[in-house]
């Protein structure tokens, strides 16, 4: 699995352009996937492959086309010192797991890379770094393939039940 | 211990007190979906096992991203919809009244008080009208068409307190980007950003639009006014609403207060490729500029226009510039032209096209070459945001758009 490195405000028009937002379907969204930013993502991402942004990833539109795209090309997690906030839940709902890691400086791209998100490591290049655990409930969506298959088990919602985080 | 605004209206709506932090599954009062986010939010709401949708009147449908549909892709997403909408029997303005978050507020389907949700990140806009308004995705939106409700985690507040008068030729949207500045393109993730003080209280509604528009711009959850008489005489025929009070208490938990003073602000340009990259006109003053775009959600409404009018007067475009005149909404546009400003535009030399996102989009019309420089008075300058990655994006006011446009270049209001 390698790296694909990106830098801070990676917004959702560098991951999908506008012009392809009529496109659905994540196989075919992911064939345009940073087009004109870094053509060589989409002809060269490969199964399980990961990206390590900086800060703010995914700022921007609410395109969920964005994170489809990345799963359309093999992406299963996503590891940034930060998120921006619709993205961060779209990447939830659609099942791919976007991981806080707070110093993401040091991880260059072409690494190789292994997640072990429930230890709360990625070793990169044989280096350990910490990544933040992950909520219970975040795992339930995307264990459930998404907010969708979640949903398909709701016959209806528990409206008003409050849980503090 | 007080409470924000935001969370008196997810405590409202709730039946209970609820604090920022609390994550809750609460009640959507109103939900919008676009041309763009649209089909995807209802392919996800039948795969939920969506029969029928949980209110059709408190749904809204349109399109203004890609309309008169651009292409055979588009015109097929927007027959998808139109059948949804026939199906479910919700409301469709289709592809006639104008950009979503104008409508949205023009015809009254965001009031004090409520929880909207919208398939676009700009969303954030009804704040103006004392809603809390937020961004959602696609599958989020299948999951409010299907249930109702939406999980949200009660956002904290920070308290943007203004004061001051403008200088002429100086307003909201110089200081929105002189906020997003300060605050920077995350420095209100996940938070809501709460503006008010005298300037604020003296903004119109058109200016207090642009300012939680772009709140989002700042990685904010929404952006919100305390509704007062300005508010209420907005929702006056637009919506059946008695007014009530609705503000933070004075010892709300704030999680942080941030304070500007107007007097000495001068125009503001974002230059590219990011929104808070705000500076100065002067600084960029005398770049050259291939194409000006004065419209969209931030900046398209009757104020914007009179105010570029007022600062082209009787002068000309220059030749060597583009200029897209883009009304936010049909009444917008019918306000101008009844008002005689877009004849002024159009003799001046511009194009005026109808109601819809235009090049904001990125994808529709109007989109710019490798090496092109477009000034806009729009919400974004991503890399691409308005075609070409190699092509630059710079933000202004309507005033900035105006004198730039007459010049052929950036050019501070304030001295044409």
């Amino acid at each position: 699995m390698r790296v694909w490195k990106f830098g801070d405000d990676i917004d959702t028009d560098a991951i999908i352009p506008g012009r392809f937002l009529t496109i659905n379907d994540e196989k075919e969204l992911a064939q345009h996937a940073f087009e004109g930013t870094r053509d060589d993502f989409a002809k060269l991402a490969q199964e399980g492959d990961v990206i390590v942004g900086g800060r703010n990833f995914g700022c921007g539109s609410s395109r969920e086309h964005a994170p489809l795209a990345l799963k359309g090309a093999g992406v299963r997690y996503i590891v940034a010192q930060s998120f921006a906030r619709i993205f961060f839940r779209n990447a939830i709902n659609v099942g791919l797991l976007p991981l806080v890691c707070p110093d993401t400086s040091a991880i260059r791209d072409g690494s190789s890379i292994v997640v072990h998100e429930r230890k709360g490591t990625i070793i990169v290049d044989g280096k350990e770094h910490r990544i933040e655990p992950v909520p219970e409930f975040m795992y339930n969506i995307v264990e459930a393939a998404g907010l969708v298959g979640y949903a398909k088990q709701l016959k209806e919602v528990p409206l008003c039940t409050k849980s503090r985080r | 211990m007080g409470a924000t605004i935001v969370e008196k209206i997810f405590s409202g709506r709730c039946a209970g007190t609820v604090h920022a932090g609390d994550v809750v599954m609460a009640p959507v009062d109103g939900a919008m979906i676009h041309d763009i986010t649209g089909p995807l939010a209802i392919r996800k709401f039948y795969e939920m096992g969506g029969e029928k949708v949980f209110d059709p009147r408190r749904i809204i449908m349109l399109f203004d991203h890609q309309i008169p549909a651009d292409s055979i892709e588009a015109a097929k997403n927007h027959v998808f919809m139109r059948k949804f909408a026939a199906e479910q029997d919700i409301h469709n303005y289709d592809i006639c009244e104008g950009v979503c978050h104008q409508v949205v507020m023009e015809k009254g389907h965001a009031a004090p008080g409520e929880i909207i949700v919208g398939a676009d990140s700009h969303t954030c806009m009804y704040g103006a009208a004392g809603a809390f308004a937020t961004g959602i995705g696609s599958t989020d939106m299948g999951f409010v068409l299907k249930f109702g409700a939406l999980y949200f985690r009660v956002p904290e507040s920070i308290r943007t307190e203004v004061s001051g008068k403008f200088q002429p030729r100086v307003g909201a949207k110089d200081l929105i980007l002189a906020i997003a500045a300060d605050i920077g393109a995350d420095g209100a993730t996940y938070k809501a950003i709460e503006f008010c003080g005298e300037t604020i209280r003296r903004l119109d509604m058109a200016g207090r639009m642009t300012c939680c528009n772009m709140a989002i711009e700042m990685g904010a959850k929404a952006g919100i006014v305390a509704p007062d008489s300005i508010t209420w005489e907005y929702l006056k025929g637009r919506r059946a609403v008695t007014p009530f009070s609705l503000a933070s208490d004075p010892d709300a938990p704030y999680s942080e207060r941030r304070s500007y003073d107007v007097r000495r602000l001068e125009p503001q340009v974002a230059v590219p490729h990011n929104v808070d990259q705000g500076v100065p006109v002067g600084k960029v003053a005398g770049t050259p500029v291939n194409q000006v775009f004065i419209g969209s959600c931030t900046n398209g409404r009757f104020e914007d226009f009179a105010e570029a009018a007022e600062v082209l007067g009787d002068r000309k475009f220059s030749e060597k510039v583009r200029v897209l005149i883009i009304p936010s909404s049909r009444d917008e546009y019918l306000k101008i032209l009844r008002a005689g400003i877009l004849e002024k535009f159009v003799t001046a030399g511009a194009l005026v096209e109808a109601p819809s996102c235009g090049p904001c989009m990125g994808g529709s019309f109007g989109l710019l070459a490798p090496g092109e420089v477009s000034l806009s008075t729009s919400n974004r300058n991503f890399r691409g945001r308005q075609g070409s990655t190699e092509a630059f994006v710079y933000l202004c006011s309507p005033a900035t758009a105006a004198a730039s446009a007459v010049a052929g270049e950036i050019t501070d209001p304030r001295e044409v």
